[in-house]
């Protein structure tokens, strides 16, 4: 019998509908393999017995005869960052350990609803803060990948690396991710998987904690771009309770997978040939330029004027949302309060978030509250929203002569944990590429690629038109088929 | 032109006021939530997951509050914003949940309107006056710290978290406590005519920050100070009473004015400082994230006009002008929702019984409704089920009032025993014996006794002492036990003294 934990999202979800095995058996067997893999750190708790009873209840529906759903059988690791009913949700923060809301998150319920079931809930940087899985509270998560001749402990990159690590090291077919500024793509990239940040609003944010209210989306991480497009369509669509979800219909993105590309132009931004950008991934990205090309498409020059502007920019407005959005943790009303002796309100705060938050957290919510102040306001965060404006109308501008951009997912490829921990800055640049198309909104995906010379993965990304997903996955669909990437880390954990 | 001044040591002052009221919004649910708004629930039983704002809740705009909001708007003749948007103002606080209150600095859904307040020489006021308002916008009210449940910790309500304000502000027009007397009690009108707030400042659903300054006539603006949640017009008078004077006395004594934040203590009727400038917020507002721009479309915004009832000043223009009721008397029926009501029920009613025009009957009915019903409630005192006066017994004793068939002390009469025992007006006048007589041949003849009985007061009236008219006037309705019709009485007289 084939190793069950090997098979992904579309695989698992056919063979259970096809009686090929249980879903009591795909669960069973992942379970395993999440407890057998401790030191990769990427689950901050498991949660076994939620899988088993939605595997039980699919295996029920189907000897009943009953329309199994569009993730029937498939078990799933949860970003800590989706508030999952009974369930510890802490966005690997120490602020919210323990706290175990009574409410499940739109996106988690949907995947229920589709016949999902929960391995756990994966470690991330804190708050999701961070491209290097190195901010939670909960410790590092270690990526399954080893650089050739090094026994050092890789990082899955961040926000979502326990996701990105869970799914490369299969102890997980596929998991759930957020996209703030690269959260997805950057750590899909790192670890030879793919994983896909919807346009703004196609995924409802309701239930998940807030980093960056005006960027933050929620999507799939998964080995193929199949099982991204099935999962995808299991968590988008619209919510009434997110005033900033998208009223639209969700396609069956499936079914429309097409890998021709004939009479489709890709854009290629020149702007993205940036200093410091390792010649391996340019060599990639010349690779995919020629993938596309074979696949049927026309390869076009854009520009996309702005893109050097775009992370400064983030870096104003991701900030500034979150010192707000990081107010409600005060210990006033949940997690952790820390309460000396006599003392009042405002040194009850000053204790509760100088215990609670951590260093990357502590640095971003002062940053936030620096550009919100008066008389910084204008110079910060109203520059910032100039040029987020036009980083978006260079898009728009770029989409009038292509249909698709294909750009690098990172400059690097992954790097060893504590490595960058030196200057912020240096971290914050990994999101370089992914920043833009989160600032305008856009639906954006990164695709294994190929390996480079240390045997570490590399990813490409494609940047689509407003709610053109379907472009976005087409376009990673004759990537993924040409690009044959196979590679995958070898077990040590 | 206010005459309102302060007599200092060096002259006369002149006082500069605003507010800037808060008016929590008549709706079932919250700004952002689908938590229950009534007030007096128990602590923390009008919370969702939002008013308390849990780890990854969001806001969704109620379309009620917006439309109370926007009719508000609309009843003021402001100007209504197609597009506003929501901002952020951050402050941490025990009884701020998100750590930020949802409010709308930059873009308000309602800009430039105005207020006339009535010219009233007894409170001080001599003319008509505008008042300008700035802007209505609406946010999130706070919850609510109780300090006397433990002895060492504060507990917090929520219930009142995330409730719906309209903060209506007020242009610094106002020059006297009586004009700002009248300008909330105008404003507090407008908007329990509208039914966007029902007004009830002892509940907190309405409260006034007040913004005083002084200065001498000619002067520009001085430095004003802020007195926070006053909650009665009365307390808002006499804040601005005290502030006044104790501004006259520190400029006087060579002293300035502090830019600050004060409190109302209404045990003393005087004020104290809250904050100074100096530790002030900064509020780091920013454009609320979570929500998208709101923006009105044509056909929400017609609905809202169409909604609109007829507003006191289109109301009292009516009542002078088509009911031809006197300014005095248009003005008290229209001050409250509930007195023009029961007096518009009445008039219809009234006329309908009688089967006049509303115009031929309702200066009679604002008579009644004003003076001669409130008189006799008021001295029955608890005797009174006030169910009892319904519009259907008062207009049967206007009515019969109407025909003759009572007197006016008859009317009052019936009146009190309808109140007493929810009697049929027209049955207890027969019951009673409460009828005046009309039939001319007995007056006639209780007039002949009578001019018979006093000759020579007769020939005295002859000679020209006319004021001997009102003796026989009140003889004759003594024979008649004064049951007589008056009128009749008066026509009989003058013909049979020539």
């Amino acid at each position: 019998m084939t190793d069950l934990t090997s098979l992904g999202v579309k695989e698992i979800r056919d063979g259970v509908r096809a009686g090929s095995f249980t879903a009591r058996e795909v669960a069973e067997s992942f379970n395993t393999a999440v407890a057998d893999a401790a030191a990769l750190n990427t689950f901050i708790v498991t949660t076994p017995d939620h899988a088993l009873a939605a595997a039980d209840k699919v295996d029920a529906a189907r000897a009943a005869g009953e329309t199994l759903g569009a993730m029937a059988g498939v078990p799933i690791g949860m970003k800590d960052l989706f508030a999952t009913n009974r369930v510890q949700t802490t966005a690997a923060s120490h602020i919210l350990e323990g706290f175990t809301p009574r409410y499940e998150s739109t996106v988690s319920q949907k995947l229920w609803d589709a016949g999902a079931g929960m391995l756990g809930k994966l470690n991330l940087d804190q708050f999701a803060m961070g491209s290097s899985n190195e901010t939670s509270y909960f410790g590092n998560v270690t990526s399954p990948w080893k650089k050739a001749g090094s026994n050092a402990a890789m990082s899955p990159g961040g926000s979502s690396g326990g996701s990105s690590s869970a799914v490369a090291a299969r102890i997980a077919p596929a998991a759930t991710g957020t996209d703030t500024g690269g959260s997805i793509r950057q750590p899909a990239a790192f670890t030879g998987i793919c994983g896909i940040k919807p346009t703004y609003g196609r995924c409802s944010r309701w239930g998940v904690v807030a980093f960056a209210s005006s960027l933050d989306q929620a999507g799939p991480m998964a080995r193929s771009v199949e099982d991204c497009a099935i999962m995808l369509g299991a968590m988008a669509g619209f919510d009434p309770k997110d005033a900033t979800s998208l009223q639209m219909d969700v396609p069956d993105w499936e079914a429309a997978l097409n890998s021709d590309l004939r009479g489709k132009k890709v854009g290629i931004p020149r702007e993205y040939r940036m200093e410091g950008t390792d010649q391996a991934i340019l060599d990639s990205w010349e690779q995919g330029k020629a993938w596309l090309k074979d696949a049927g498409a026309e390869i076009v020059d854009v520009s996309l004027p702005h893109t050097k502007y775009a992370l400064p920019a983030y870096y104003i407005v991701a900030p500034a949302e979150a010192s707000s959005n990081l107010a409600r943790y005060d210990g006033v009303r949940y997690g952790l309060r820390d309460l000396p002796d006599g003392v009042g309100l405002q040194d009850m705060y000053a204790a509760t978030r100088a215990a609670g938050f951590g260093d990357e957290v502590k640095r971003r919510i002062l940053i936030g509250t620096y550009v919100l102040s008066a008389g910084f306001y204008d110079a910060y965060y109203t520059q910032a929203q100039k040029i987020r404006a036009l980083v978006a109308r260079d898009f728009a501008l770029a989409f009038e002569q292509c249909d698709v951009i294909l750009a690098p997912t990172t400059p690097t490829a992954s790097f060893p944990l504590g490595s960058m921990n030196e200057d912020p800055l240096t971290m914050y640049l990994n999101d370089v590429f992914a920043v833009p198309a989160s600032l305008a909104g856009l639906p954006a995906m990164s695709v294994p690629a190929t390996i480079n010379a240390n045997g570490l993965p590399l990813g490409l990304q494609l940047v689509g038109r407003p709610f053109d997903e379907q472009g976005v996955l087409n376009a990673g669909l004759a990537i993924q088929q040409r690009a044959n990437f196979t590679a995958k880390p070898e077990k040590w954990w | 032109m206010s005459n309102y001044r302060i007599q200092g040591a060096t002259g006369e002052w002149e006082v500069v006021i605003g507010l800037e009221v808060h008016a929590q919004v008549t709706s079932n649910s919250k700004l952002f939530s689908g938590a229950a708004t009534a007030f007096g629930a128990e602590p923390n039983s009008q919370v969702s997951l939002v008013d308390a704002a849990m780890p990854g809740m969001l806001p969704v705009p109620n379309r009620e509050c917006i439309r109370q909001a926007v009719r508000t708007g609309m009843a003021i003749e402001a100007q209504i914003n197609a597009w506003s948007r929501f901002d952020r103002k951050n402050y941490f606080y025990a009884d701020l949940p998100q750590g930020y209150q949802i409010s709308q600095l930059y873009h308000p859904i309602v800009g430039e309107g105005s207020l006339l307040i009535e010219a009233d020489e007894k409170a001080g006021i001599p003319e008509d006056k505008i008042i300008g308002i700035e802007r209505i916008h609406v946010e999130q009210d706070a919850g609510k710290l109780m300090h006397d449940q433990h002895p060492t910790m504060s507990y917090v309500d929520l219930n009142r978290s995330g409730v719906a304000l309209m903060e209506i502000v007020s242009r610094p027009d106002m020059r006297s406590p009586a004009e700002a007397g009248a300008y909330l009690r105008k404003l507090r009108a407008i908007l329990r005519y509208v039914g966007s707030c029902d007004g009830n400042m002892e509940e907190g659903s309405m409260r006034a920050d007040v913004n005083v300054s002084v200065r001498k006539a000619g002067e520009k603006f001085g430095t004003r100070t802020e007195t926070k949640n006053v909650n009665s017009v009365r307390f808002v008078m006499q804040a601005i009473e005290h502030e006044a004077m104790r501004q006259v006395d520190v400029l006087e004594s060579g002293g300035t004015i502090v830019q600050e934040t004060r409190l109302f203590d209404p045990g003393t009727g005087t004020t104290r400082t809250m904050r100074s400038k100096e530790d002030a917020h900064d509020y780091r507002y920013f454009p609320d994230p979570d929500l998208l721009p709101l923006v009105l479309e044509e056909d929400f915004l017609a609905e809202c006009r169409a909604s609109l009832p007829e507003l006191p000043d289109a109301k009292r223009k009516r009542y002078v002008e088509v009911l031809g009721l006197t300014p005095y008397n248009a003005r008290e029926l229209t001050a409250e929702v509930e007195t023009f009501a029961r007096f518009e029920t009445l008039l219809a009613e009234t006329a309908k019984v009688i089967g006049k025009d509303e115009a031929a009957v309702a200066t009679q009915v604002a008579n009644w409704s004003l003076s001669v019903a409130p008189g006799v409630i008021k001295a029955l005192g608890d005797d009174v089920d006030p169910a009892n006066a319904t519009a259907a017994a008062q207009a049967g004793i206007l009515a019969m009032q109407d025909k003759g068939e009572i007197s006016g002390g008859q009317a009052k009469e019936i009146f009190e025993i309808v109140l007493k025992t929810g009697r049929d007006p027209a049955e207890i006048a027969d019951a009673e014996g409460l009828k005046q007589v009309s039939d001319t041949g007995a007056i006639e003849a209780a007039v002949d006794a009578i001019i018979a009985a006093n000759a020579d007061k007769v020939e005295q009236y002859r000679a020209g002492k006319e004021a001997l008219f009102g003796f026989f006037v009140g003889q004759t309705m003594k024979a008649m036990q004064g049951k007589a019709n008056p009128g009749v009485v008066n026509q009989l007289l003058k013909a049979k003294l020539g």
